[in-house]
């Protein structure tokens, strides 16, 4: 039962990701170019289907929720609104998928005691995880995890280091 | 109730004993422009067999690293007598010699070794010329004052070098009227991101000898805290991808699971009578501090509220923690009762104030301090709330004082790399420890072990 609507969204993405391929980067024409160039005397092109505002949505979420990690301010854990689009991408997966749990990570920078950092990390996690479900996940799908500063995703001692450490992580 | 503690030995991580050598190399940084002068001179040894450790070497070490003491080179000596009647008080004062150590060894065969020493007091050995009473069978007639200790022991080769740390605790309580803290070890934890496990807690003589690796884990483990008796280590591992405390058995490796509660299972600390631990646990919704009775497991509840409780430090007496809370805006230290629940704030100064520690005598505490944006081990009076910075290295945290109240450990960044550095309570001694793999941190400092 609950492999339809996943099935269905696959048969939509694939074409939609083939076209995405054909058509995308000059990296990716050059590489087709040389790689087929013998014959060059018919070239075809594709054309973009019409998409419905909801297809639009669903091809920009799943190429949102190929992210999966958000970021932090110092000593802060209230999510910033840059990162609204990427969570609403992953509660709407949630959503649809509700026998799909997920496991959010929170991850703080190495400034400050690592006990502190502990609850700090908990802290991020949880507002994550509030996040999601105030767009309907059910809250049976999240279980939340601190690593404080134990896991640093760069390692380095800068400031530049630090914001990539303080972060949310959704695994699936 | 011992059915609620699993006895793990864990498939995902390997039980192993390491090398005997010296894995954190102390480098002195600073502060031996302050350190009495002696002399510990090379023991004489009669026998065969090399010996296995160099007992006077030792020894010397072990007072340099004290801060208090600046041993005199070998080669700067002006004789090597090996007992007190052989002693030309003289040129040792003329040295500025405060006291002088000598000391023989002898093999009596089947790897045991007679080791003796005496402490001579150089000022009184000067006024009294040396004069020296010998017994028939070779000991000292010790009614002479300048000879301030003087011992005579039988240990194995393995024994030797836990024996030197004995004659520097002796030798240090003589000369300071304070406890030695040599016969010590340290807890800590080591990253190596190159390895198949790479984080592993470790157990090493306090001078960096004889590291054992105790548990290896793909998953975090976090703040090992010692058993009163210095038998025990309770930690945080994450192996089962969420926090839990374990406490292990040194000497026989066998682990047991004390919680499991969703969310944070923290920051643990058994108490001065090791009966009861304290520790963060945020099943109830935020990190609050708990203290559970180990044998029937029982908790109780010490601190609620919105804000972040954490890292709680038993006073001596065993009646309050010391802990970290954010309930005033940032972190800062505070008090708690245990019988009354009274709460009473004790930092004010810098941005923040964190992972407090109290002193052996209860009237210091040391904790992170954080000032424009720096974190650094401070020190504060208990009594009169005056805050000393000690230490001038980046990144500091974790620290944790020798049972003796004379040292700190602590964890800090020195060359891009996470590595462990001392400071002296007074702040005028420094050193580090540099690893030679992996990043090092969370040190413990065990209790006396005898």
């Amino acid at each position: 039962m609950q492999l339809k609507p996943l099935t269905k969204g696959l048969m939509m993405a694939l074409p939609m990701m083939f076209l995405a391929a054909c058509s995308t980067t000059d990296d990716a024409a050059t590489g087709s170019a040389s790689g087929t160039g013998a014959d060059d005397s018919a070239i075809s092109s594709a054309v973009a289907p019409v998409l419905t505002p909801e297809e639009e949505r669903m091809q920009q979420y799943a190429e949102l929720r190929k992210e999966h990690i958000i970021y932090f301010d110092f000593d802060r854990s209230d999510v910033r609104g840059e990162f609204a689009e990427l969570l609403a991408a992953h509660a709407d997966y949630l959503v649809k998928n509700p026998n799909v749990s997920v496991r959010v990570e929170g991850h703080a920078d190495e400034r400050g005691t690592p006990e502190y950092n502990i609850a700090l990390g908990e802290r991020r996690a949880k507002a994550v995880s509030k996040y999601l479900m105030s767009l309907g996940v059910m809250s049976s799908q999240i279980s939340t995890v601190s690593y404080g500063e134990e896991m640093p995703l760069v390692s380095g001692h800068t400031a530049e280091a630090w914001a990539k450490n303080r972060r949310g992580v959704l695994v699936y | 109730m011992n059915t609620m503690f699993k006895r793990l030995l864990g498939s995902a991580f390997l039980l192993i004993s390491m090398s005997a050598q010296a894995a954190l190399e102390i480098v002195i940084t600073e502060g031996i422009d302050n350190a009495r002068p002696i002399a510990i001179v090379p023991f004489s040894y009669q026998g065969q067999p090399n010996l296995p450790h160099d007992v006077a070497s030792i020894v010397a070490s072990d007072l340099r690293r004290s801060g208090k003491f600046n041993p005199l080179a070998v080669q700067a000596m002006p004789e090597r007598p090996s007992q007190s009647n052989q002693v030309d008080f003289d040129k040792w004062a003329n040295l500025g010699v405060e006291a002088v150590v000598t000391g023989t060894i002898t093999f009596i065969g089947d790897d045991r070794y007679q080791v003796s020493f005496e402490l001579m007091d150089v000022l009184q050995g000067q006024m009294s010329k040396g004069d020296v009473a010998v017994a028939a069978d070779g000991s000292i007639i010790s009614s002479q004052s300048f000879i301030l200790d003087g011992r005579r022991s039988v240990v194995n080769g393995a024994q030797l070098r836990q024996y030197s740390h004995r004659i520097s605790d002796i030798i240090y309580e003589r000369l300071t009227g304070e406890r030695g803290a040599f016969l010590t070890r340290i807890a800590y934890v080591v990253v190596d991101n190159d390895d198949s496990h790479p984080f592993k807690l470790m157990v090493a003589d306090y001078d960096g000898y004889n590291e054992l690796n105790l548990l290896r884990s793909t998953k975090p483990l976090m703040s090992p805290a010692w058993s009163p008796d210095g038998r025990q280590l309770a930690y945080v591992s994450f192996e089962k991808h969420k926090a839990q405390l374990y406490i292990q058995d040194l000497y026989t490796g066998q682990r047991r699971l004390l919680t499991d509660f969703p969310g944070i299972n923290g920051a643990p600390r058994f108490s001065p009578d090791g009966k009861r631990m304290a520790m963060v646990l945020s099943k109830d919704g935020n990190p609050d501090i708990y203290v559970m009775d180990i044998a029937s497991g029982q908790l109780k509840r010490v601190t609620r509220g919105r804000s972040i409780d954490t890292e709680p430090y038993w006073t001596p007496d065993g009646s309050s923690l010391v802990f970290t809370s954010e309930r005033g805006g940032n972190a800062q230290l505070y008090r708690v009762e245990l019988a009354s629940g009274k709460v009473k704030r004790l930092t004010f100064e810098g941005d923040m104030n964190l992972g407090g520690a109290v002193s052996p005598d209860g009237k210091q505490m040391v904790l992170v301090n954080r000032s424009r944006g720096n974190y650094h081990i401070a020190r504060q009076d208990l009594e009169t709330g005056t805050l000393q910075v000690l230490t001038s290295t980046r990144l500091d945290e974790s620290p944790s004082i020798a049972p003796n109240g004379g040292m700190i450990i602590y964890s800090t960044v020195h060359g891009n790399k996470q590595a462990l550095a001392l400071v002296s309570m007074d702040g005028r001694f420094k050193a580090r420890l540099p690893a030679v793999n992996g990043q090092v941190k969370a040190p413990a400092w065990s209790p006396f072990l005898q």
